[in-house]
Formats: structure tokens, sequence, C-alpha cells
């Protein structure tokens, strides 16, 4: 994943109109399975992109009048899914950490919603993710990445454990598997659709 | 396996809400960048022509073209077909981005990718580009269906994702 030259990432292929994108958001914890998650259902190799930034609330105008500026690298891992030849979906994979939250406010911009990734052996990782996002309102499903090793706990132990509300949609996936990633993100755009008020 | 899955520590209640002011308070920082590869930064970046070609701070833009589309991470750009002037003493990354975006769509997020460049400026670059002519942004994205008028707002945002929703069945 370091390197990656456009020739072995083709782009998409044009079509004759506009077409259009969007994105989901892939949050959670260090080490959780979001990289894996997106590269399970992603048509390309996940490519990784940076943003680079200055520490909050410091001027963003004058860097060079400030010499001891901080500045943080924020990886972000995404993969792409050509849902039709005009209709692109994007995966993004992003920490969930607090002090990269004024990132996210970027990121989710425009996205379906967010699937906030957990592991059993420590729930607690994904909290500052669950909390952006109820914060934000963005449409969320919570998808518990069931390692081999972690313990087995039902969807409504999770969610009482968590303390997200009874209509946030959760699941037990393995992130390695297709059809599971699938299967989470068609029920987060379910949950967004239900979210959504119904046309006139 | 019923009971509880444990947690040691208990979520507060205004946990949320802190999150998102502590969220919107640093939002302007987002776009700025350190120096990276190819010397490029965001608030300068010089042609060596003699002539400084200043890019605006994305903080700035806030990503925006001149002409108003909004550049988000998945928006979708392609270049146009101009004939290269030989007068051009642009940037090299634009003349890059053009390359890597030729008789195909990336998004902005891939451009960044592919060519390490951090997305801020490439959103920055590629702005340059589109009010130039030399690339098309793709739309509509959904954040503009987010931004449009307030009475097409849900009809549009539904229709999105009636088509994400059939297309995820179809995988
Ligand atoms: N057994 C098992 N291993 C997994 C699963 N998902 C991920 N892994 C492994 O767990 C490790 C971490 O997965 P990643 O996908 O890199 O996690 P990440 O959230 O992207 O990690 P960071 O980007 O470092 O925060 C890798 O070695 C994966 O192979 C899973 O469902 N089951
Ligand atoms: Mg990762």
């Amino acid at each position: 994943m370091d390197f990656a030259s456009s020739e072995a990432v083709p782009g998409v292929p044009l079509v004759a109109g506009s077409a259009t994108s969007t994105k989901i958001v892939v949050a959670g914890g260090f080490g959780v399975g979001k990289t894996t998650f997106v590269r399970s259902v992603s048509e390309i190799p996940p490519l990784t992109t940076e943003a680079v930034m200055t520490e909050a609330g410091a001027g963003v105008d004058d860097a060079s009048a400030v010499p001891q500026k901080k500045s943080t690298t924020v990886a972000m891992d995404f993969g792409r899914i050509s849902l039709a030849p005009d209709l692109v979906l994007y995966l993004f994979g992003t920490p969930g950490q607090g002090r990269f939250w004024f990132m996210w406010d970027d990121l989710v911009r425009g996205a379906v919603g967010a699937v906030v990734l957990a592991d059993t052996r420590r729930l607690a990782d994904s909290f500052p993710a669950l909390d952006y996002f109820e914060g934000s309102g963005l449409p969320f499903v919570v998808a518990v990445n069931q390692f081999d090793d972690a313990p087995v706990y039902t969807p409504d132990a999770v969610r009482d454990a968590l303390g997200v509300a009874a209509r946030v949609p959760v699941l037990i996936c393995d992130a390695r598997h297709r059809a599971a990633t699938v299967e989470v993100l068609t029920a987060l755009v379910e949950h967004a659709l239900a979210a959504e008020p119904a046309a006139v | 396996m019923s009971g509880s899955a444990g947690t040691n520590t208990v979520r507060s209640a205004g946990a949320g809400a802190a999150g998102t002011a502590q969220a919107g308070s640093a939002a302007g920082a987002v776009g700025s960048s350190a120096p990276v590869g190819h010397g490029l930064r965001t608030d300068s970046v010089r042609s060596g022509h003699g002539r400084s070609a200043r890019v605006r701070p994305y903080a700035i833009t806030r990503g925006r073209t001149r002409f108003g589309r909004v550049l988000l991470v998945e928006t979708l750009v392609s270049a146009l077909n101009r004939p290269a002037d030989p007068e051009d003493r642009s940037l090299p990354e634009l003349a890059m981005i053009c390359d890597v975006t030729r008789g195909q769509m990336r998004s902005i997020a891939e451009i960044s990718a592919l060519l390490r460049i951090p997305l801020g400026v490439v959103k920055v670059l590629v702005s340059d580009l589109a009010d130039q002519g030399r690339v098309r942004v793709h739309g509509a994205d959904s954040a503009e269906l987010v931004e449009g008028p307030e009475s097409e707002v849900p009809a549009t945002k539904r229709v999105l994702l009636e088509r994400v929703l059939g297309g995820l069945r179809k995988l």
C-alpha cells in the first residue's frame, strides 16, 4: 500500500454524461479493522492519502510567523466501488481519535453515513467515533468486527455496552469478508434512507 | 451469549455535543499544510520561472472553485482535451494532475494518493485547473445535494441513497 502507481490503479472510465460520487466513512479505534473492511470490498487496493495539519486553533495564514508550530499528519486510507458506470462510492477509513475530529468535519461533509467498527475486547476505543457521529447527526451503524479470539456478544448486548440508541443498527461482521462488508454497508444506507424524509 | 459486553469506561451523556464544539472551533486548520515532497507548500508555490504562482490557501476558499463547485475528497475530476500551451509556465503539479485524469475520472483523494500531494493542496490545484477550463469537475456530488435549495434537498438526496442501495444489493 506504500507506493501506488497510476498505471496500477486505473481511474473510473469516462461516461457520456456526468458521474456522481459519494462516500461512506469507516471509523473506529486503532487496529479495529478499518483498512481490512475497506480492502474486502474495494475494486482498487486501498490507497493512502495524507492530510497535514497544524495544531488546532493556530492561525493558518501565517505559518512562517509561528516558528514552533506543531503539525500532525493524519493518514486516511480509502477504497472505491463503482456501483454503476456513473455512480461511484468511496469508503474512507479514518482513525477514531478525538484529536482528529477537526479532520472529520471536512471528511463527513456529503457522506451517506458512517460505519463505526468496534472490537469486543476494547469497546471503549469506539467511544470517540460514536460521540462524534451522535453529535454530528450523520447516520451511522455499529459493526462489531468479530476477531477470532474475542468474546462473542449479541448485538443487543453490544448496544447496551456502547450506550447507542435503539434505532441505530448494530451488526456483527467479519471485516475480511466481502459479503459481510457489503451487508454492513447495505444496512447503513437503509438506515440513512429511513432517516431521510420521503419525497413529496 | 447474553449479559452485557463489559466496558471499563462509561460514555458521558454530554460527550457528543462537546465533541462537535471542539470540531467546529478547529475546522479552519484542515487545509493548512506543512511542506511536503516536490517542495510544494500550501501557502505559496513558486513556478521557478521568476513568476510567482501563488496558490490560495484552501482554508480561505474552503475547497470551492471560483465557479462555485465544492471539491470533496470523493469529487471526480477528468482532464479536458485542451492542447498544451507552449507558453505554459504553470506548476508541474498542474500538468501531473491532468496526466492522471486524462481519459478517465479520478477523485480528489486518488489524485492526492497517486501524486503524493496532500488533500488540501490538491483541492486548490484542481480548483485552479477547473477555473482554467483544463479539467472537468463531475457532479452533482452529494455535498451539492446537501447544500442545494432547501425544497429540493430531500428528494434528490433520497434518489442518490436509493441508487446507492440498489447498487450495493447488486454486488
Ligand atoms: N482475525 C481477524 N483479524 C482481523 C480482522 N479484521 C482485521 N484483522 C487483522 O487485524 C489487524 C488490524 O487490521 P487493520 O484493518 O489494519 O486495522 P485498522 O483499523 O485499519 O488499523 P489502523 O489503521 O492501524 O488503526 C490486521 O492484522 C488484520 O489482518 C478480523 O475480522 N478477524
Ligand atoms: Mg488502517
